[in-house]
């Protein structure tokens, strides 16, 4: 395969929050990581370690504390007026809770339509209603779907809007953030093939945030896992299932239980002892020392340099050095 | 085999509510043997957390109602016509239950000690002392460290786990014959759920209690059910062995359900199989099979007649027509039910 462009680079992303009495919660500290055109990058980690937020600051919910995010070849943070409106465009976000993320008082046609408004496209009653249909058509409901409230569907139906309005404008790049993670087991697996297909269809990048390294695992290209605000491990699905290097990973992959009972039973698996620390006060050096079962001296001393081990292959762990 | 703990049989539990009757439960029959870990499955909705907590008799009357059907615990009671003082003697005594949401479940006002000795209390008429040192004996059993100073800690000084570890200490306060753990570590992450599960396990073994796990994640059953039963709609539509179910299972909705979750070892690049539509309204539950208008290879008997119950071995049967000897044959999908061990 042709190398691809970087539609996305993320270098050095850090997102501290200030709290009370002083304190810094590190929510990101220093991510560097590239997404290529066309393709899914996964994100994943356990509660806490920071994945929502880092998609957040990319998309300028949150302002970054440091570090640069390159999208389509600019620095996010120095756009000017028009050039935000552009960006605004091109990369949207889907959001964990269908419940929440959805105006109750807003008809679906009314919020999907929103984004069209906001950036002209599509004017006219008749122009909107047509653009407004196709999209729903797109994501498997109706028509007449778009008079009604969001209360009336289900929650994976719910999440099929959420998709559609963030495909309104026609976006290259979109954020999914746990989508589905609120829904059940039957309908996950209808709204992960609908993200397929969208992204067959229209040529969408996909950075897609979930805590399910087996979903993960299933729909991305590349994944990269994250532990107390740092990226530890990346790698290509394949690879990272196939040989993880970072202990977190490995003992990540092994506390999946498989759903198949002999092999779930034969299998050795690592449990880690112990939680993750408190993100106000990490451990000194790396993160993961505290829980890893092949701690060194040295882990304690310096957080370990994350660089490419394999090509392609990037992890951060003194064990590589 | 010694008497099962216990035996429900044709339970039906409805709740009135102004809009009509909710059918969560329609005739739900099973047995659980002593010292069995039984897996109940199923996605939301589909009567499993109601069935647990009829058990318990925790679900509020009204609405709910105990419609019809019996549950025998220990071959002596039958809890749905016990008196309310006697199933709390029964509840606090004999059986314990683990909740899902440890942030939610344990009283956020009483130290750790104090809760856990409540019950001990209660239940044994310890003396203060006394339940002091079962509580302190129960932390250490669920893998706590510094027992003695957790005692005077409230709950929100503790993690997620940790509240986790501190619910199974309460459940198991009174040596319990029977728990019932809904979703007890959904709500976890990864890694604290390998934990959780572990020590589930191993206090099964040790104490020998009966465990009935509820649970949506198939991969939390292989690990530590013997038994699985599939609901739908209200409805056991499988049950068998982890063995039957994983490696034959024969109705189309647990193919469904085995198939909708991607695997780690699995290397498709192929859509998931999903199940098209939603589970029926309980206002008004379908006629025939509750998941013929989902079903792919549903027949027209299946819209006029809820199927029986087939059985395919002592141990496993499944309610869909497809199993009748006249059905046509129908082959499941080739990814179900395989071995990857070879």
């Amino acid at each position: 395969m042709a190398e691809q462009e970087n539609i996305l680079e993320v270098r050095n992303l850090k997102k501290h929050f200030n709290l009370s009495g002083g304190r810094v919660l590190k929510a990101v500290d220093g991510l560097n990581f590239a997404v290529k055109r066309g393709e899914t990058f996964g994100l994943v980690g356990e509660s806490g370690c920071g994945k929502s937020t880092a998609g957040r600051t990319i998309i300028r919910l949150y302002e970054a504390t440091g570090g640069e995010i390159i999208f389509n070849g600019k620095n996010v943070q120095k756009l000017t007026g028009k050039e935000q409106s552009k960006f605004n465009r091109e990369m949207q976000m889907v959001f964990q809770d269908p419940y929440a993320s959805l105006n109750p008082r807003m008809t679906v046609g009314k919020i999907i339509g929103e984004g069209l408004d906001i950036h002209g496209l599509h004017t006219g009653t008749k122009r909107r209603k047509a653009r407004v249909a196709e999209l729903l058509d797109a994501v498997g409901l109706n028509e007449e779907h778009a008079n009604r409230f969001p209360h009336e569907f289900s929650g994976g139906q719910r999440q099929r809007i959420g998709i559609a309005r963030a495909l309104a404008i026609e976006p290259q790049f979109i954020i999914a953030d746990e989508p589905i993670s609120a829904l059940d087991v039957s309908v996950q697996a209808q709204v992960v093939n609908l993200f397929k297909k969208l992204q067959k269809e229209h040529g969408l990048t996909y950075l897609f945030i979930a805590h399910d390294l087996a979903m993960v695992k299933h729909i991305s290209d590349r994944i990269g896992v994250m532990y107390l605000g740092k990226l530890v491990e990346v790698a290509t699905s394949e690879k990272l299932n196939a040989k993880p290097l970072h202990p977190y990973t490995q003992s990540l992959l092994s506390a999946i239980p498989i759903p198949d009972p002999e092999l779930q039973k034969s299998r050795e698996r690592i449990i880690v002892q112990g939680e993750i620390p408190s993100p106000l006060n990490p451990p000194s050096g790396c993160p993961f020392r505290t829980r890893c079962p092949a701690a060194m001296p040295q882990c304690a001393e310096a957080m370990p340099e994350f660089k490419e081990v394999e090509p392609g292959h990037f992890t951060a762990c003194h064990l590589y050095n | 085999m010694s008497k099962p703990i216990l035996e429900v049989d044709n339970l039906q539990v409805s709740f009135k509510m102004s809009a009509g009757e909710v059918q969560a439960v329609r005739g739900v029959s099973f047995t659980l043997n002593k010292g069995e870990v039984l897996a109940i499955v199923g996605e939301s909705g589909c009567g499993k957390s109601v069935t647990a907590q009829t058990i318990m008799r925790l679900v509020p009357t009204p609405p709910s109602y105990i419609k019809n059907g019996s549950v025998m615990f220990d071959g002596k009671h039958d809890i749905t016509k016990l008196s309310e003082s006697d199933m709390e003697k029964l509840r606090g005594q004999e059986m314990g239950m683990i909740f899902q949401d440890p942030m939610t479940s344990l009283n956020p006002t009483m130290t750790i000690g104090e809760q856990i000795m409540e019950g001990v209390r209660k239940h044994q008429g310890s003396s203060k002392e006394k339940a002091r040192e079962r509580a302190i004996e129960l932390l250490n059993l669920v893998g706590m460290s510094n027992p003695v100073e957790r005692l005077s800690q409230y709950p929100h000084e503790l993690s997620g786990g940790m509240r986790q570890r501190v619910m199974i200490a309460i459940s198991l306060a009174c040596n319990p014959k029977l728990l019932i753990a809904d979703e007890p570590t959904t709500a976890l992450d990864v890694t604290i759920q390998a934990q959780i599960m572990d020590l589930l396990k191993d206090i099964q073994e040790k104490t020998g209690t009966s465990i009935i796990l509820i649970t949506h994640d198939l991969g939390v059953v292989a690990e530590m059910a013997q038994r699985v039963i599939v609901m739908y709609a209200g409805k056991v539509i499988e049950q068998g062995t982890l063995n039957e179910i994983f490696y034959d299972p024969r109705h189309p909705y647990t193919w469904g359900l085995l198939r909708s979750v991607p695997r780690l070892d699995s290397d498709s690049n192929s859509d998931l199989a999903s199940i098209p539509g939603t589970p029926p309204d309980l206002f008004a539950p379908p006629k025939g099979c509750a998941f013929a208008a989902r079903c792919p290879y549903a027949m027209k008997v299946c819209l006029e007649k809820d199927p029986e119950h087939f059985t395919a071995s002592d141990t496993h049967s499944a309610a869909c027509w497809l199993q009748h000897p006249d059905a046509p044959k129908v082959e499941r999908p080739i990814e179900v039910g395989v071995r990857s061990n070879g």
